[in-house]
């Protein structure tokens, strides 16, 4: 009974959960591997579950300390996974990319997900929570287990990142643009 | 100028965040400030750009029946091998249980015939074109009319300054035997008193609470058996019960 309710809730869960778990591994073995696990953490758990509470959540807080624990996001953690506490980035602001680049470079979208794969995976992952999943700066919250005021300058160093290195990848085009 | 916002605030801004106050003021201040415009602008275009990573990767048919399949497996039981007599103990509780709700069921459907017949009566009263056989608000007026009719006597309390008003009564027929009920009304609420003998053809002993979303509350003196039921409140019935157990010691 408890099981083919799981099945209920859970499984129209799995296209996102699969793609999140994709994009974090850049795999797809490793990312069925990471679902796989994940279904398997939250079916134990569902008892824990508490009903009337955010499952997409819970289900992506799952799936995301699974990740931390695999092989691909020990190595991620290497490559700094976290920091919340440097600064260094480069400020970009709409000085460096205007909106006609963007619209420019939206012709192809291939540049954006090139980026977005590019960047560590930390700063790959708030972003894929909050633009791709839609979670509120709340849900992102618990899903990465760090305060709200963490989730948003977390936030805006990923967006600042991405936007640099889509600068960097085509510089072509922003001084034609400009 | 420097402009005061941050691109922290104008994310949150973006992300609908902001309450609703501090989103008006910042529509307000993109609006007169080009350079928040540009920023939020550009934070729109990248978020367009990047809708395609939602439907980036998908799963193959074949993965999602091996985690459905993961999922029922789970529902599997283990298979234990027990001692002989534990062996139908797993039967024997289940039906121990049935047994029990078996006796239970019987005995609740008792006790909702009863409240069900006692409710109908009530209802029938009031939908009634003629709701009493005596009409009168004197306690003294409607005990004696039952007499010679009802084969036993019971006694009507002073109702005046209590909230309650006599309405008057009838005669009606439960399981078989003559009862006297009187309709008692507080304010616009109707309450029937059902007072009759043969306290055992009724299942409960005492009881006060809720059937059929009407309020009941019954107890038995002497030989007679009270039923007191309306749409009143539970405490209103309890306090009419209350002065009918005086009067009826």
């Amino acid at each position: 009974m408890e099981t083919e309710f799981f099945e209920q809730m859970a499984m129209p869960l799995f296209d996102q959960l699969y793609n999140l778990a994709h994009w974090l591994t850049g795999d797809r073995a490793d990312a069925e591997d990471l679902v796989q696990e994940t279904y398997a953490k939250a079916l134990k758990g569902f008892q824990s579950f508490q009903a009337g509470t955010n499952l997409r959540a819970w289900m992506y807080r799952i799936l995301r300390n699974a990740f931390l624990n695999s092989r691909a996001g020990l190595a991620a953690q290497k490559t700094s996974y976290l920091g919340d506490d440097s600064e260094e980035m480069i400020d970009v602001t709409a000085h460096s990319i205007t909106p006609e680049i963007l619209l420019l470079q939206q012709e192809s979208q291939e540049t954006v997900m090139s980026a977005l794969a590019s960047i560590p995976a930390a700063h790959r992952e708030i972003i894929l929570l909050c633009e791709i999943e839609e979670l509120s700066y709340q849900e992102i919250s618990q899903v990465l287990s760090v305060p709200v005021g963490t989730v948003m300058s977390r936030l805006s160093r990923a967006r600042k990142l991405l936007r640099q290195t889509i600068q960097m990848k085509f510089p072509v085009r922003c001084e034609d643009a400009l | 100028m420097l402009c005061e916002q941050n691109s922290t605030a104008l994310a949150a801004y973006l992300d609908g965040e902001l309450g609703s106050d501090e989103a008006v003021a910042m529509q307000q201040h993109i609006a007169a400030c080009p350079r928040c415009a540009a920023e939020i602008a550009e934070m729109v275009s990248l978020r367009r750009s990047l809708l395609a990573a939602r439907s980036r990767h998908t799963p193959s048919a074949d993965f999602r029946r091996r985690i459905q399949q993961q999922i029922a497996a789970s529902k599997a039981p283990v298979p234990k091998t027990k001692p002989r007599l534990l062996r139908f103990l797993p039967y024997a509780i289940p039906l121990a249980a049935m047994l029990l709700v078996a006796i239970a069921l019987l005995r609740y459907s008792d006790r909702t015939d009863a409240f069900s017949e006692v409710a109908d009566l009530h209802v029938n009263a009031l939908a009634s074109a003629n709701p009493f056989d005596v009409v009168s608000t004197d306690r003294h007026t409607v005990k004696p009319w039952f007499q010679g009719k009802v084969p036993f006597s019971f006694n009507v309390p002073e109702l005046s300054g209590t909230g309650f008003q006599l309405l008057g009564g009838k005669l009606v027929y439960l399981h078989q035997q003559p009862a006297a009920q009187l309709i008692v009304a507080l304010r616009q609420h109707r309450i029937s008193v059902l007072i009759f003998q043969n306290a055992n053809t009724f299942p409960i002993t005492t009881e006060s609470g809720s059937h059929n979303a009407f309020n009941v509350s019954t107890w038995k003196s002497q030989s007679l058996r009270f039923v007191i039921l309306g749409d009143a409140d539970q405490s209103q019935i309890d306090n009419l019960s209350q002065l009918f157990k005086q009067a009826n010691p």
